[in-house]
């Protein structure tokens, strides 16, 4: 990161704040100094909104391109409100990145089937590109992408580029159930991000076509403020989701999804 | 042994001399200090600060001054305050940024404190909290300063409170490694001393300027049954046999359930305990949001919005809240640190309003 320190933030600045959907919005930002900031798919930084507070978002733009660093936010609350009203060249705080990236070397030689549940295409988005910069150590790379209403639809604008590497299927369902393109479990890593819910039906379908655990990441979320793991917030069970997530396996994480208010 | 090992022992009174060393080089010193109706630890300045002669009954809930039958210094089983207090302080600021330009905590001009009188409950205290925020790769820079610029003076233990079970937690009463100058208050008939050893090269540097004597025979005997008599009051214990297993097993145990009937979720426990270590960030700016400040502020797993995410918190009741703190301090932190969140200091006994017995939930959700 480009503060030694990783509890102070560095300054950005906005290059582009662009609407997705009536409550998405994707901040384009350069850091100040200019010197990128390498980071894994999957990781994210927090994000702060001066005086008002920090958020941990996702990173949904190409590794490749460290310099064009994107964050692909939902408006929910004070921090990303106040984010969402950033205008070119205003400045942000950025700590990070933070945390487990999806397993892209670990997966090489397999094919890779990529489940995203509205804004979890965000995260997504990240690895998509970095899986296209590389398409050749991979096999198959299927994406469902789904989201509620054609409004809630966003990256629209990619899957052109997408399509012409890997298989794309968006389904718009309020209650999206898993399609039967559930590839091979033999040689496919899969990787989702989502709500828990949708995640957790997922699983369930996956291990009914027998995929194991130890092939399924996921992507986890709780409440993050330091994001260095001295805050506790983010605890579940013993992990801390800033430092041993936000991105796990599910044969680590099956004990523990079982558990109610854990 | 380390070559600068020391032992010797010095007059009660001449630890006033020592008090003018620390206070010669700067430091400011922390110790026990009678306030109200406890004992607790603040900033001292001489023997006369020193709640000689008095001690503290404990129990579940309970908190009385008892005076001791003699005029010992450190009498007193533990003090109603930790020492996480300076080490990790309730409030703190992070940094302000002004126009876009970050200025953070300066660390020259963070305090060189003396803790006087840590008992070894305490000591392994601290060295749990360095392993949270001294860990690589994040290092928690402020607390690492103040931690370098401590000085640590220990004390062998007198007395055991009925809330104490360091013996089942394996922290003591010895004081074994972790101080620079470890103290033993032996009180006889006639005599009343302190038994000095060093544990540091700074600690040996004070050594050489105190009036001390080479120990006679009977000094180490009565040292070690000291800490024998104290070793034999414990007044709690806890079997920490698969204690992690037992615990990650027992997450739908009926007994969260009475608990629940009795926990207020004040979090006294969490704010009592040593090593405790959760905060959360304050932001606030001005209207212009041109200058904003963050402060690190102590917080509790207890707490409404603790796991607040998506708008609503994931540990909703007050079961899964008291669940979730009894199960990190004496199960996950194994997995998250190597080692016990809990040193058997017994303050969440005492402290609890509603006299909640750490010891007695645990046996009884692993039954």
């Amino acid at each position: 990161m480009t503060s030694n320190n990783a509890l102070i933030p560095s300054i950005y600045h906005v290059k582009d704040n662009k609407k997705e959907s009536h409550d998405v919005y994707t901040l384009t930002l350069t850091p100040t100094d200019n010197k990128p900031v390498s980071f894994k798919p999957g990781q994210f930084n927090m994000l702060y909104a001066f005086g008002v507070g920090e958020s941990a978002i996702s990173i949904s733009s190409n590794p490749h391109n460290p310099l064009h660093l994107q964050h692909t936010i939902r408006r929910v609350g004070s921090v990303t409100h106040n984010l969402e009203r950033l205008k070119v060249g205003d400045p942000v705080g950025v700590r990070g990145p933070f945390g487990t990236g999806w397993p892209l070397e670990a997966s090489k030689g397999k094919s890779i089937l990529i489940m995203g549940g509205g804004i979890g295409i965000a995260p997504l988005r990240s690895l998509i590109y970095a899986l296209i910069e590389r398409r050749q150590d991979y096999l198959d790379i299927d994406v469902v992408y789904s989201a509620r209403k054609m409004g809630d639809l966003i990256f629209q604008d990619d899957f052109a580029a997408w399509q012409s590497q890997i298989n794309l299927q968006v389904i718009i369902d309020h209650a999206p159930i898993i399609p039967d393109i559930i590839a091979d479990p033999k040689d496919t890593v899969v990787m989702m991000c989502g709500p828990e819910a949708m995640m957790r039906f997922c699983y369930y379908a996956l291990k009914e076509n027998n995929f194991l655990p130890e092939q399924i990441y996921l992507t986890l979320e709780r409440n993050m403020q330091c994001a260095v793991g001295q805050c506790g917030h983010c605890q579940w069970g013993p992990f801390f989701i800033c430092k041993d997530g936000p991105v796990m396996d599910f044969k680590t994480i099956a004990p523990y999804f079982a558990k109610y208010e854990l | 042994m380390e070559e600068y090992h020391k032992v010797g022992k010095f007059l009660a009174k001449d630890l006033n001399v020592l008090f003018s060393l620390l206070h010669n080089k700067g430091y400011t010193l922390i110790g026990p200090k009678l306030d109200g109706k406890c004992i607790t630890y603040d900033e001292i300045r001489t023997l006369s600060d020193l709640p000689q002669g008095w001690s503290d009954f404990q129990e579940k809930g309970t908190y009385r001054l008892q005076k001791r039958e003699d005029n010992a210094y450190f009498g007193y089983n533990i003090g109603s305050r930790s020492f996480k207090h300076f080490l990790f302080p309730p409030r703190e600021k992070i940094f302000t940024i002004e126009n876009g330009h970050v200025q953070t905590l300066s660390l020259g001009s963070l305090p060189k404190l003396a803790l006087i009188g840590v008992r070894s409950c305490e000591l392994h205290a601290i060295q749990i909290q360095d392993k949270v925020f001294m860990s690589e790769p994040y290092i928690d820079v402020n607390y690492q300063q103040r931690r370098k610029n401590a000085l640590i003076v220990s004390l062998n233990c007198h007395t055991a409170a009925k809330t104490c079970f360091c013996v089942s937690m394996n922290t003591g009463p010895e004081v074994s490694k972790g101080y620079d100058l470890n103290l033993s208050e032996i009180l006889t008939d006639t005599e009343h001393y302190f038994i000095c050893e060093t544990g540091s090269e700074k600690g040996s540097a004070l050594f050489d300027h105190l009036p001390t004597e080479k120990l006679e025979a009977n000094d180490h005997e009565r040292k070690q049954n000291m800490i024998e008599h104290t070793a034999q009051q414990m007044g709690r214990q806890l079997d920490t046999t698969d204690i992690k297993e037992k615990l990650y097993n027992a997450h739908n145990h009926p007994h969260w359930n009475d608990v629940a009937q009795r926990c207020l979720n004040c979090s006294n426990c969490a704010l009592a305990c040593p090593t405790c270590f959760c905060s959360r960030d304050e932001d606030v700016s001005d209207l212009s949001q041109q200058t904003s400040v963050r402060t690190k502020v102590w917080d509790t797993c207890f707490s409404q919005d603790y796991s607040l995410v998506h708008g609503a918190s994931v540990r909703e009741s007050s079961k899964s809240r008291y669940r979730q703190w009894l199960t990190h301090k004496l199960g996950s932190w194994h997995d998250q640190f190597d080692t016990s969140g809990c040193v058997g200091c017994g303050r969440c006994i005492t402290w609890c309003p509603v006299g909640i017995d750490i010891t007695e939930e645990f046996k009884e959700v692993t039954s």
